[in-house]
């Protein structure tokens, strides 16, 4: 290709069918891009982002010898990967592409106003067009990914992800707070669909997991310290006392949940006999559930608050929790009465809304309450509890006797989640869970690569859902492992030597401990580390920074296009 | 030994466990019934809860299948054998013919603008029509016109042809026979997702005697831009746009009378979806959803929920539905209804109703348990080995499931089962290969 000689930009307007044609002239902007500056050719097309639209585009670079491209069409973060590997296919380096966002950022926001709509994309398309021009190619450069990760948390999901990778063949460093393995696993009783005991479950786990030989197991530990990238994190960990580093090419946070403690709430505390679901599987365990004649559950404790501030979501797996429990009473004492008080019942699904029928069908009294009027408790000087419930359904206020009242509290984010979010970088959502990079299409993965996550550090799930969760973490993490390398960001700072004077701003303020002075005192940034944000560059006070695919020229060349020059 | 693995469904789950496959450096051969992958996802406007347009964050994953060099796509065949030897699977698959040449087409669309027969379009469940030649919807990939013989006026009336003669690529081929593939893989991966419940059974909702009575679906198509009136919101009996919708919840599904006894998991929160985009399209519109309890269980769903209440005006009514009467000349809705709270009989009139069907396994399962030894739920969904610890796993060794086939669930959920069967099917490849190696 001809990227040093004469600039030849294509451009190629979509029209997303409605999405951006239904309010933007396509045509026109087509005629117009092709009077801008370099364009040798300009095409509209109802979807660029087809098969037949990209082998447009692979055509007329080979046709019209483009040496630039520009899309306008919808968002890069879900097309330009795209786009850049059809121009890579007919051999354009990747970075000579730019996209014009005249979806996103015109017609949908401009639908009742189409000649302006129309107007502000060809401005679009001339600052990309401007920016095309000044564009370089870059390179990708490629590292090594050492088959070996870090799984942090070994309940459940932790045990499960790292079987599975373990199974793959890489090495697993299986690292847990506690003094054991098992999680929450350990405190539960019997589990729901298989009515297995948790224990059982659990022994099958423990057994799997040390006659692994890739697993190495480090309990009553913790993450310390992370440094370093996906390919080679560089992790310190704290195991009993110890100090150890360990170098993995991936990272799985299975760090689990907690389950809220009530405190001021339904007098929970003030009498033995309120006590949480978790308690109360607890004491059925231990055979210490004294049988109670009448038992009360109260649902969404502490969840669902519908109210500014307050712990909003659902927590998904309570009301089954409930049932099942439930059940479990009935099956020890049958005579025992038990009433759920719930708001909506949450058995989603097929085996639990089984469940849920089963338990109505068993005489479990279900009891539903409005957010606006919950339930109130209240001990007897004898130590008796009373539950006042208002019914909705029969529109009167009930007074349930009840030696035992459970209270069914949602699962919250562990308290050092907060630490490990600082030290490995990754984000919390509002609800205190990690957040994911895409909530619908990458459940598993960070936006940061070679981190993962699975289980109910991620939001609150089931036992069957979590184990789901884990092996998508260890099929995410086994890719790069398996292949053994990957690309890292070309788009990256770059020093000229001659104007730093080691003056040090950039080095503070980097985010990502990307830069260092070497041994001239010159500054030195480290291309697999740097994530391309530009802070240094927009720091430095010599303007001895300069950011790869975003130079001074190349913005100012978009901003003064922007503003009607070309 | 054989380190492919075979994925059934083009839906969301069976593209993502085949790119998370491929991605790794495992050939794929990915099998779809229809002439194009994209599955239910393709067919909705927008997610929940971050309200994504759905074919617009697929797309990309759909070309990236198309392109992969690892993956074979199979569009429009189907599995009719497997045979388990030494561990490994020999399947055979049946590709349908298209009746066009899929090398010359170039899915330019001159066909499917001059074809006379019209067809209802089951992309938009019927609710617009396509032709006999024709591509499934514009985003389509492969973007590949196929001849539906059921309605190709060559094939039932021996006349026409006018595709033929019109195909700039000279793509058209009426002689085309199907076509016998077999493929030798380590494991298989099911992702056969799911069906819609059909209500006309239930006849006290009217379903489709009553023009203004809809499924979840069809309003999905009809405020989708895509859709059979460009997104344009408007009742199917006069062309007008409605002024007040209700949503009925639980439509066939949790059932206590014969239909369908489990909850489907994601009716409350698409119901919640699609009313805001309603509220969107017509800001002064009445929106009201029917429903028993709420089930707004995933990660950001009650916070959406939440929203669509205080924000948008949505009203969830707790009711028990009753029936729907239609008003013969205004095309209207009677509703009637328990309400929850009051136990009283209700009513109301809508100019659109909305039901929430059940979501079913596919027919076709009953099948593909038959060819491979797999066990089904009552229900016909796909078993999982163990519903606790091995999610999706099946009976047999090398087999194994992931999404709505295995039983209810959201998208993201199907993904991270998807993702997951991936890894289990990775992790017999590295067994055996070890294994046979050492």
């Amino acid at each position: 290709m001809n990227e040093s000689k004469e600039i030849h930009v294509g451009v190629f307007v979509c029209h997303c069918g409605v999405n951006i044609g239904g309010v933007v002239d396509v045509p026109e902007v087509v005629e117009y891009a092709k009077t801008l500056p370099n364009v040798k050719y300009a095409e509209g097309s109802l979807y660029t982002c087809s098969s037949e639209g990209l082998s447009k585009i692979k055509e007329a670079i080979k046709k019209y010898q483009l040496n630039r491209v520009v899309v306008a069409s919808c968002t890069p973060r879900t097309h330009e990967p795209l786009f850049r590997s059809a121009c890579e296919e007919a051999g354009l380096n990747k970075y000579l592409f730019h996209m014009a966002n005249i979806r996103e950022h015109c017609s949908w926001v401009h639908p009742k106003e189409p000649k302006k709509a129309t107007e502000k994309a060809k401005e679009m398309v001339r600052m990309a067009v401007a920016k095309a021009s000044l564009l370089e190619p870059q390179a990708e450069p490629e590292i090594d990914v050492l088959p070996s990760a870090l799984v942090i948390g070994g309940g459940v999901a932790g045990m499960t992800a790292a079987l599975s990778l373990a199974n793959q063949k890489f090495t697993v460093h299986l690292v847990e707070k506690e003094s054991e393995l098992g999680g929450k696993l350990r405190e539960l009783y019997k589990l729901y669909p298989s009515d297995h005991y948790a224990s059982e479950i659990l022994e099958e786990f423990l057994q799997a997991v040390r006659s692994n030989a890739n697993i190495i197991v480090y309990t009553s530990s913790t993450v310390k310290h992370s440094e370093g990238f996906i390919g080679n994190f560089k992790v310190t960990i704290n195991h009993e006392g110890k100090e150890e580093t360990l170098d993995v090419g991936t990272i799985i946070v299975a760090t689990g949940a907690d389950v809220l403690k009530p405190q001021g709430m339904y007098c929970y505390g003030q009498s033995k006999n309120i006590v949480t679901q978790l308690e109360l599987e607890q004491l059925m365990k231990e055979k210490k559930l004294e049988r109670p004649k009448n038992v009360v559950m109260i649902q969404c404790v502490g969840a669902r608050e519908g109210k500014e501030g307050g712990r909003n979501y659902c927590s998904r797996i309570c009301c089954t929790v409930a049932v099942k429990n439930a059940l479990q009473i009935k099956e020890l004492f049958p005579e025992t009465e038990v009433s759920i008080v719930y708001r909506d019942m949450q058995t989603y699904g097929k085996d639990f809304e089984e469940q849920y029928n089963k338990a109505r069908e068993g005489f479990t009294q279900f009891i539903r309450y409005d957010v606006e009027n919950p339930p109130e408790v209240f001990i007897r000087p004898n130590g008796k509890l009373i539950v006042r419930v208002h019914d909705i359904l029969i529109d009167g206020t009930l007074e349930l006797d009840s030696d035992l009242v459970v209270l069914s509290t949602p699962l919250i984010q562990r308290e050092d989640a907060k630490e490990l979010s600082k030290i490995l970088k990754v984000p919390l959502g509002s609800d205190g869970f990690f957040f994911e990079a895409h909530v619908k299409l990458r459940p598993v993965d960070f936006a940061t690569d070679g981190i993962f996550v699975c289980g109910t550090a991620h939001s609150p799930k089931t036992i069957a859902e979590s184990v789901a969760q884990a092996y998508a973490a260890a099929s995410r993490a086994g890719i790069p492992m398996t292949l053994g390398r990957v690309r890292t960001e070309a788009i990256t700072a770059f020093i000229n030597e001659d104007s730093c004077t080691g003056c040090g701003t950039c080095i503070n303020l980097c985010p990502y401990n990307a830069i260092q002075k070497d041994e001239r005192g010159v500054a030195k940034v480290n291309d697999v580390l740097c994530k391309g944000c530009g802070v240094c560059a927009a720091s430095c006070p010599e303007k001895a920074i300069n950011m790869r695919h975003f130079s001074d020229a190349q913005v100012l060349a978009e901003a003064t296009a922007a503003l009607g020059e070309t | 030994m054989s380190n492919a693995v075979l994925v059934i469904g083009g839906g969301i789950a069976g593209i993502q466990a085949s790119l998370d496959l491929a991605n790794r450096g495992t050939k794929v051969y990915l099998v779809e019934e229809l002439p194009s992958i994209g599955g239910r996802m393709a067919q909705l406007d927008k997610t929940f809860p971050t309200m994504d347009c759905s074919i617009c964050i697929l797309a990309p994953k759909m070309i990236e299948c198309f392109r992969h060099p690892n993956i074979s796509l199979l569009t429009y065949s189907e599995v009719t054998e497997v045979k388990r030897d030494a561990g490994n699977f020999t399947v055979k698959i049946l590709k349908k013919p298209r009746y066009v040449d899929v090398e010359k087409c170039t899915g330019c669309g001159t066909c499917m603008e001059k074809c006379p027969a019209k067809v209802p379009n089951e992309f938009d469940i019927g609710l617009g029509s396509r032709k006999a030649i024709y591509m499934p919807f514009k985003q389509a990939v492969p973007l590949i016109a196929t001849i539906d013989p059921e309605h190709c006026l060559y094939f039932t009336k021996n006349v026409c042809r006018v595709c033929q003669k019109l195909c700039p690529s000279n793509a058209v081929n009426f002689e085309q026979k199907p076509e016998e593939i077999v493929v030798n893989v380590s494991s298989i991966i099911l992702a056969t997702g799911f069906d819609l419940f059909n209500p006309s059974i239930m006849s006290e909702y009217g379903y489709s005697r009553y023009k203004n009575t809809l499924l979840s679906m069809e309003l999905e198509r009809l405020i989708s831009a895509s859709g059979p009136t460009g997104g344009h919101l408007v009742r199917p009996s006069d062309g007008k746009e409605p002024k007040r919708i209700v949503f009925v919840q639980c439509v066939g599904s949790r059932s206590q009378r014969g239909e369908l006894p489990y909850c489907s998991s994601v009716c409350c929160v698409y119901a919640t979806k699609e009313s805001i985009l309603i509220k969107e399209h017509l800001p002064d519109i009445e929106v009201y959803i029917l429903y028993l309890d709420l089930r707004a269980i995933g990660k950001g769903f009650q916070e959406f929920v939440d929203r669509a209440k205080k924000e948008y005006g949505v009203k969830y009514i707790k009711a028990h539905p009753g029936g729907i009467t239609e008003d013969p000349i205004t095309k209207n809705l009677q509703i009637y209804y328990e309400d929850i709270p009051t136990g009283e009989m209700k009513k109301f009139t809508a100019d659109m109703v909305v039901l929430c069907p059940a979501l079913i396994p596919k027919q076709d399962n009953k099948k593909i348990a038959q060819v491979m030894d797999l066990e089904l739920d009552e229900y016909g969904f796909f078993k999982s080995k163990n519903e606790l610890t091995a999610p999706v796993d099946t009976n047999v060794p090398g087999i194994y499931i992931c999404g709505y086939c295995q039983g209810p669930k959201d998208i993201p959920e199907s993904i991270a089962q998807a993702s997951g069967a991936a890894a289990r099917a990775a992790e017999r490849i590295m067994c055996v290969t070890r294994e046979a190696g050492s």
